[in-house]
């Protein structure tokens, strides 16, 4: 046979694609961009997230965090994924359904969110919460924000933001009011039936445009008076005949009436 | 002009009827009708007397928006690029700012931000348009629901369907013009439209938009339809539409005094002149404040059009929305597969066969309702909605089947804001576009013929005045009050009605066949559908006996004894 005829060992191959596989993972693994890791909580933060944890959210997520028919396992979801659910009011759940909604709740403080994400985020790395600066929408490019907000989010969250329907319940909020902390959060760990959009798929800088643009056309909401919450021509269309057309009948009636 | 210039001949004589009559009028009217000759026929028109009715200025709401919305659509054109080049915006729009886009796109940016007044005309244009068809719908309502449509203003009719078609399309053009991200969606809609119809579908989609979608053919074209063709023909027919108004005479509501043969009501001048006047002023006004405080068609907000991006919450106007209703209902297993052809059911039924098929129902209405009632008389004096109380139900039915459709077009907007799946929402006005309409119509008959007995009763038996009287016997009775002539007019002055019989031949009563030709036994069956349940008025008779009845008792306890006193009379 050829390959024993000839000068090269028959492992030669093998070994080749060995050390090519083994050069290629090291250098992607030292190039390619890289999930935000953990947090480095203090220990006793750590603990404090774990007592909390285990009084408000183990009944679904289990008192080892790796989940019940009831909730997913939270390792690996890191200190975004926490700070966004807690943060938003979303978890603690306030009752089953499709979907957790936002809530506004006074229900944990910050140290004590990020004591939980601590926690959470010392089961196994994930994405940690934004810096400041990554998050600074006066940084952001509104231009180009936009285009990426229509290209990925529009579809869901409609383009004015005003939030939209999907399957079963199931629905994209409106982005109103929302911290920009949360909207990058949402972004890097995909929340419910959010797809995650990692720092590969949009970078960092990427998700502060998409900030600074929603940002922006919140405060242009309004340019051309009320806005009808945004909702496009539904509610154009009912304020056209409940509002409009009523003022026209009421304007109808007063010019046929006779005067007495 | 003056006769004792002439010198008089014999012949003068023969032509002393020819003579001019005074003049009436002097000055520049004068110095004008020298020259046109107008006054003769403009104190015809300014004597045309108009009855009162709130009722009667719904359409004359849906001519004042239309004007506006010409008047301000001029304005806009000043301005307006329908060019799709590419142009990098650099307007005051922050959020835009550095975004490639279209011209049309940029300079509807431009006149909503940059240009003066620009953002207001442009919401008063987008709220005229909107008022506009939902005044001439409501007007529709109106024509329909009094029997207005019925001979001789069929045609009538048939032109104002034409206007309402015209208007929807219009608006669609309109929608479509500044190229944001909700209008780009719309039209990638139509496209879809289009594309199904069967075999020259796809030869469609490219002669209208000159290749493939989007290319850059479609807003100039858009342009010119929108601008030009649609407003002329819209124009021309509503004032087609006037002057039939004035030649038929205005129709009047049934009344002491109001006949098949007289216009109860004011003249022109100097009543309705003036009120036209203000109320064209008022509508205007109306218009105004809405724009002026309400934002319409945010087109800042969606962005520049861009065939892989598109949004939730996509909407056509609400006047398009019966049609993308039907697209929303209708389930996807229509989309059938015959060989190597595919034909898309579930898309062409909503849109191709949908549109067409409401319009052409709406324009045949008055022509099969004469069929079926063989009424071949001239109608100057409207029908109370329930004196008709098949056309009534037919009517609401329809609306019932439309609005549904409409409202199905908002299934993602009630879910998220009534909390409720998406999926359940659609089940449910699938199910109801099927059950709902005949349910309606049987309501609405069943509250027209109780209307119509209730008007009975109160003929016959006077109004209910509350106060009772104890008999020697010691029985209670409510003393009745009856009509006086004037209010008992309102009830009694409409036809009675009868089912054609098969094979009957006749005159010209209602319901009864009157071109001599043999009654069909389909046409006999929708005439019993029609008229069978009929309630007909009170005959002098029938009051005479009922006030005969009154004298001799009237118990309360007896109350079942009118209605069959009724039944009985029927029967006659």
């Amino acid at each position: 046979m050829k390959a024993l005829t000839s000068r090269r060992h028959p492992a030669a191959l093998v070994l080749l694609l060995l050390i090519g596989l083994l050069i290629t993972g090291s250098v992607y693994a030292a190039l390619a961009p890289k999930q935000a890791t953990a947090a480095n909580g203090s220990a006793s933060q750590i603990e404090d997230g774990r007592k909390l944890f285990e009084s408000n959210c183990s009944t679904c997520h289990g008192v080892q965090a790796t989940g019940t028919p009831d909730g997913p396992s939270l390792v690996g979801v890191g200190a975004a994924a926490v700070d966004f659910q807690v943060g938003t009011g979303r978890m603690p759940m306030v009752a089953p359904g499709p979907q957790a909604p936002r809530i506004k709740t006074e229900m944990f403080d910050q140290d004590q969110i990020d004591a939980m994400a601590a926690y959470v985020a010392s089961l196994a790395p994930g994405p940690s919460s934004p810096t400041a600066d990554q998050i600074d929408a006066s940084k952001g490019d509104a231009g180009k924000g936009g285009e990426l907000f229509r290209v990925n989010c529009a579809m869901c969250h409609s383009s004015a933001g005003a939030g939209g329907a999907l399957t079963r319940g199931k629905y994209a909020p409106g982005l109103k009011n929302v911290e920009p902390k949360h909207i990058y959060e949402a972004m890097q760990t995909g929340p419910q039936s959010m797809p995650v959009f990692n720092d590969n798929n949009i970078t960092p800088d990427e998700k502060r445009d998409i900030i600074a643009y929603v940002q922006q056309t919140q405060e242009h909401a309004s340019t051309g008076g009320q806005s009808l919450g945004g909702y496009g021509p539904v509610p154009e269309g009912m304020f056209a005949w409940i509002f409009g057309m009523g003022l026209m009948v009421a304007a109808a009636v007063w010019a046929a009436s006779r005067a007495n | 002009m003056s006769t004792t210039a002439s010198t008089p001949r014999p012949a003068d004589r023969l032509r002393e009827a020819d003579q001019p009559a005074p003049r009436q009028v002097d000055g520049l009217t004068a110095w004008i009708d020298d020259r046109t000759g107008a006054a003769p026929g403009i104190k015809y028109l300014m004597k045309k007397v108009f009855p009162d009715h709130w009722s009667f200025m719904i359409g004359e709401v849906a001519l004042f928006s239309m004007l506006i919305a010409l008047l301000t659509g001029v304005f806009l054109t000043f301005w307006f690029d329908p060019s799709m080049a590419h142009t990098v915006y650099n307007g005051s729009y922050v959020p835009l700012q550095g975004v490639e886009m279209s011209r049309a796109y940029a300079s509807a940016l431009d006149i909503s931000f940059d240009i003066k007044g620009g953002l207001l005309i442009r919401q008063l244009h987008h709220w005229a348009a909107l008022l506009f068809i939902v005044s001439l719908n409501v007007h529709m309502f109106r024509v329909f629901f009094t029997g207005a449509f019925r001979k001789p203003r069929e045609l009538n009719w048939v032109l104002g369907t034409v206007l309402s078609l015209l208007a929807i399309v219009e608006g669609f053009a309109g929608y479509s013009l500044p190229d944001d991200l909700l209008s780009g969606t719309g039209l990638r809609a139509m496209q879809g439209f289009t594309i199904t119809t069967p075999v020259i579908g796809s030869y469609l989609v490219y002669f209208i938009f000159g290749g493939t979608f989007p290319g850059t053919d479609i807003m100039p074209r858009l342009y010119s339809v929108h601008i030009l063709l649609i407003p002329a023909l819209l124009l021309g027919l509503a004032i087609a539409h006037v002057v039939l108004v004035m030649v038929h005479k205005h129709t009047q509501y049934p009344g002491p005094g109001k006949t098949e043969k007289n216009v109860v009501g004011y003249p022109v001048l100097p009543i309705y002149a003036a009120k036209q006047t203000g109320f064209f002023f008022t509508v205007f006004g109306i218009l105004t404040l809405i724009s002026t405080f309400f934002t319409i068609n945010a087109i800042w907000v969606h962005g520049p059009y861009d065939p892989n991006a598109t949004t939730a919450g996509a909407q056509p106007d609400w006047y398009m929305g019966f049609a993308d209703g039907a697209l929303r209902l209708l389930p996807g297993w229509l989309e059938l597969d015959l060989g190597s052809f595919t034909l898309s059911l579930n898309v062409m039924l909503g849109a191709l066969v949908l549109l067409p098929l409401v319009f052409i129902i709406q324009g045949a209405y008055p022509f099969l309702e004469a069929w079926v009632t063989g009424d071949k008389r001239e109608h100057h004096l409207l029908d109370r909605p329930r004196n008709a109380p098949v056309r009534t139900g037919l009517g609401a039915a329809a609306l019932t089947a439309y609005g549904i459709l409409m409202f199905t077009t908002s299934n993602d907007i009630m879910a998220i804001k009534l909390h409720l799946s998406i999926n359940d929402i659609t089940r449910t006005y699938q199910v109801l576009i099927f059950v709902l309409p005949p349910l309606v119509f049987w309501a609405v008959k069943r509250i027209c013929i109780s209307l119509q007995r209730a008007d009975r009763e109160k003929v016959l038996h006077g109004r209910e005045t509350s106060r009772l009287m104890q008999s020697a016997e010691g029985g209670f009775s409510e003393l009745h009050e009856p009509l006086n002539e004037y209010d008992r007019w309102h009830y009694v002055s409409y036809e009675p009605t009868y089912p054609l019989l098969e094979g009957e031949t006749g005159s010209d009563t209602p319901g009864v066949a009157g071109s001599g030709r043999k009654v069909s036994k389909a046409r006999a069956a929708f005439s019993r559908f029609y008229f069978q349940d009929s309630i007909n008025p009170v005959t002098p008779a029938e009051l005479e006996a009922a006030h005969h009845d009154h004298e001799t008792h009237e118990v309360i306890e007896a109350s079942a004894e009118p209605r069959e006193q009724i039944e009985a009379a029927e029967k006659h």
